[in-house]
């Protein structure tokens, strides 16, 4: 078990993580996910013991760790450049963190052996790095993480470097790895859609901040702010100024129907939907009528990204099918209530979507 | 601007090419229409890289004709192609100010300095960096280089093509649909003939009226967004558009049925002739879906929560399958998948085998 107890980083009086309580349990997949500067690598500097902290405690099964070198302590670390030695051979490179530790012969035979089998790589143990496709060079990096059996494995962004097809094979392979290993897993992302295929964890960062975590499906769903709900949708989630007076909410020129309100203090406040919830067709008899003027349209081959202006507030839809419109043309677009997410003036979550409480 | 031809164009990096495999672009002929948005797309070494030098003038083709309009421009420099290129990574002037940065196409062209400023505002606004155009592009965020990048590409009015390979690579996801949304929006303003290299089908697709994929050198299909999704031309685009891609089972195919190895049979949506070769039949996840019974046996491994669908990942007879299930459709309990029988694909040797119904039409 990993414990972070009010870790914080300041250089040069800049703070780059504010005081940060997090634990990770043993066997467990976090991803973190965060738009660049929001301080990922630096939570996982911290983690690793390549930073020292500004103030606070890191415990590793208890035991208090914060000051011991990172040579000292079971973590490995994958970059997002392929980090590899190009003049050894793909098994001279995976037994090379073994060999450091001055490991026997047959027990650094054996572990290669296992690893680069994990991650399919026995074809190219006699190869060099530069001889790989990047997706390979990256799982040789990925077994040299593996090999020594580290209780914490962190890897900062590292499919961001490979194409778009590789990128989805190692996707659906690393939770397999991870799940094999039985260690910490700790994965950066920029990528919301990433963090979903991973499962496991996420916390979700802003600005040096943890500003929610929680099991994956639910920190997506039920986004404690509207900050939250921004990083963890892609395309952004929109947002819309509602207000609350005598017990009912009104978005535009449109009422919710009656719901849960009470907890919601009057006057104005913010509702947020996702992209996939706007509609070019009425979804039900209390969906919400919106007049927007047509941006732009992207076309996938199946869905189509519609872009509308609402006002000064711009949206990015996502509908099924092909969708041929023109821009400038005036659009009407809907959303179903129970799709309605609604934060108080100061971004908090207080009404989560009703479809997100149900599943 | 300029329509562009590519004639009987090959390229070979040996000296003395003798076999196919020797070409890094096999022999193609193409005509890209004037003022038409397209992207490139492959995986890396699919040759899409190669053709792009080939078309700015950085790499002369061992075989073939690259034309301009009616211009044959295949030895020119790229000087006098007439092109406007954004790379990779923001290629900008750090001690100039953003307005500097853009009009420095134009005031190399000797431009007089009203239709400069007229022309370097409306770009600024565009690219959204009216605020900053009298700042020193020193300091400013990577995105924000990228954009004057792009800015920079589309200033002038009179260039054959602007080039892009690659252009939001070094992006943050969310700043990624704003740039992709303007440069849609220059696309419509401008008219430019646009070529976008990309290995991201995201982007191709979204922002191209015509995505060419490449193949080992090859373009193995150049269609609208839509033509790649329902009608892969070849098993790689099935593979490559989608995510994840189309799914192949091997199979026999006979009039409008599909007879798989383990005897089932699935209905497919039109009539094919004989079909010689490999065959296998082709259906995304999208227009697969879990039933109780009438289908296929699939032993599930594993649902992935996207969010806005499940991801169902499993094996029919052996052989890897993927279902995307919509947000709220339940999967338990469902113990076999069906096909949507009009969204099937037929395929001999990796290509798509045309049906007698659409080959009649």
């Amino acid at each position: 078990m990993l414990e972070l107890q009010g870790i914080s980083r300041s250089v040069g009086g800049k703070v780059h993580i504010h005081p940060t309580n997090l634990t990770l349990q043993k066997g467990s997949m976090n991803v973190l996910l965060g738009p660049t500067l929001a301080g990922k690598t630096s939570l996982m500097r911290l983690m690793a013991g390549l930073d020292q902290p500004t103030t606070g405690r890191i415990l590793w099964d208890g035991s208090d760790v914060t000051g011991q070198r990172v040579q000292d302590r079971g973590v490995a670390m994958v970059y997002q450049q392929f980090i590899n030695y190009p003049g050894l051979t793909v098994y001279e490179n995976i037994a090379s963190p073994l060999r450091i530790l001055g490991r026997p012969r047959d027990e650094i035979d054996r572990k290669v052996r296992e690893t680069a089998d994990m991650l399919h790589l026995t074809p190219m143990l006699g190869r060099k790095p530069l001889e790989l496709s990047g997706g390979q060079q990256q799982r040789c990096a990925l077994a040299r993480a593996l090999v020594k059996g580290a209780g914490l494995v962190l890897l900062d962004e590292p499919l961001a470097n490979l194409d778009y097809k590789l990128r989805e094979e190692l996707r659906v392979e690393i939770p397999r790895i991870f799940e094999a290993s039985g260690a910490i897993f700790v994965y950066a992302t920029t990528e919301p859609e990433e963090a979903l295929l991973l499962g496991g964890n996420t916390a979700t960062l802003w600005q040096g901040r943890i500003t929610q975590f929680g099991p994956t499906p639910i920190v997506y769903r039920q986004p404690v702010d509207a900050t939250t709900a921004r990083v963890f949708s892609d395309p952004p989630m929109n947002f819309v100024a509602a207000r609350k007076q005598d017990g009912a909410v009104t978005l535009g020129d449109s009422q919710l129907p009656a719901g849960s309100f009470s907890d919601l203090p009057d006057g104005a406040c913010l509702a947020g939907f996702r992209a996939n919830h706007l509609s070019l067709t009425r979804p039900g008899p209390a969906a919400v009528e919106f007049t927007c003027t047509l941006a732009a349209t992207e076309i996938t081959g199946s869905e189509t990204f519609v872009h509308v202006e609402h006002g000064a507030d711009r949206w990015v839809g996502l509908v099924e099918g092909v969708h041929l419109l023109t821009p400038g043309q005036p659009l009407s677009v809907w959303l179903d209530p129970a799709h309605v997410y609604l934060f108080d003036a100061s971004e908090r979550l207080v009404v989560p979507a009703a479809y997100a409480l149900a599943g | 601007m300029a329509q562009i031809t590519l004639k009987n164009l090959a390229h070979s990096y040996l000296p003395n090419p003798q076999s196919e495999a020797d070409y890094a672009l096999k022999e193609m002929d193409h005509v890209w229409q004037d003022g038409g948005a397209y992207a490139l797309l492959g995986s890396s070494g699919c040759g899409k890289t190669t053709l792009l030098n080939i078309i700015s003038g950085l790499l002369t083709p061992s075989h073939g004709r690259v034309l301009f309009g009616d211009r044959d421009v295949t030895d020119a420099t790229t000087a006098e192609r007439n092109i406007a290129q954004v790379f990779q990574f923001p290629v900008v002037y750090d001690t100039m100010s953003v307005r500097d940065n853009l009009a420095f196409p134009l005031k190399n062209r000797g431009k007089d300095a009203a239709y400069i400023k007229a022309r370097v505002d409306q770009i600024a606004r565009m690219i959204g960096m009216e605020a900053w155009l009298d700042r020193k592009a020193q300091g400013l965020t990577a995105d924000a280089k990228q954009k004057i990048s792009l800015g920079r590409g589309m200033v002038r009015e009179d260039v054959n093509a602007i080039l892009f390979d690659e252009p939001l690579t070094v992006i943050d996801p969310h700043m990624k649909w704003e740039l992709r949304t303007q440069l849609k929006e220059l696309h419509r303003q401008f008219g430019h003939t646009m070529i976008y290299v990309t290995h991201d089908q995201t982007e191709a697709l979204t922002f191209a009226q015509k995505v060419v994929v490449m193949y080992e050198g090859r373009v193995v299909q150049m269609g609208t967004p839509e033509e790649l999704f329902e009608r892969p031309a070849h098993t790689f685009v099935g593979y490559f558009i989608g995510s994840p891609g189309m799914n192949f089972l091997e199979a026999d195919v006979q009039g409008d049925r599909a007879l798989l190895p383990g005897g089932e049979t699935v209905m497919l949506g039109a009539h094919y002739g004989p079909v010689a070769g490999r065959v296998q039949i082709g259906i995304r996840p999208e227009h697969a879906t879990l039933v109780a019974s009438g289908g296929l046996p699939l032993t599930i491994r594993r649902i992935e929560d996207v969010g806005r669908h499940r991801l169902v990942r499993g094996e029919v007879m052996g052989r890897p399958l993927n279902v995307v299930m919509p947000e709220g459709m339940p999967v338990e309990g469902l113990p076999q998948v069906a096909f949507a029988p009009q969204k099937i694909n037929v395929y001999a040797d990796d290509w798509r085998v045309v049906p007698q119904e659409e080959g009649a039409a």
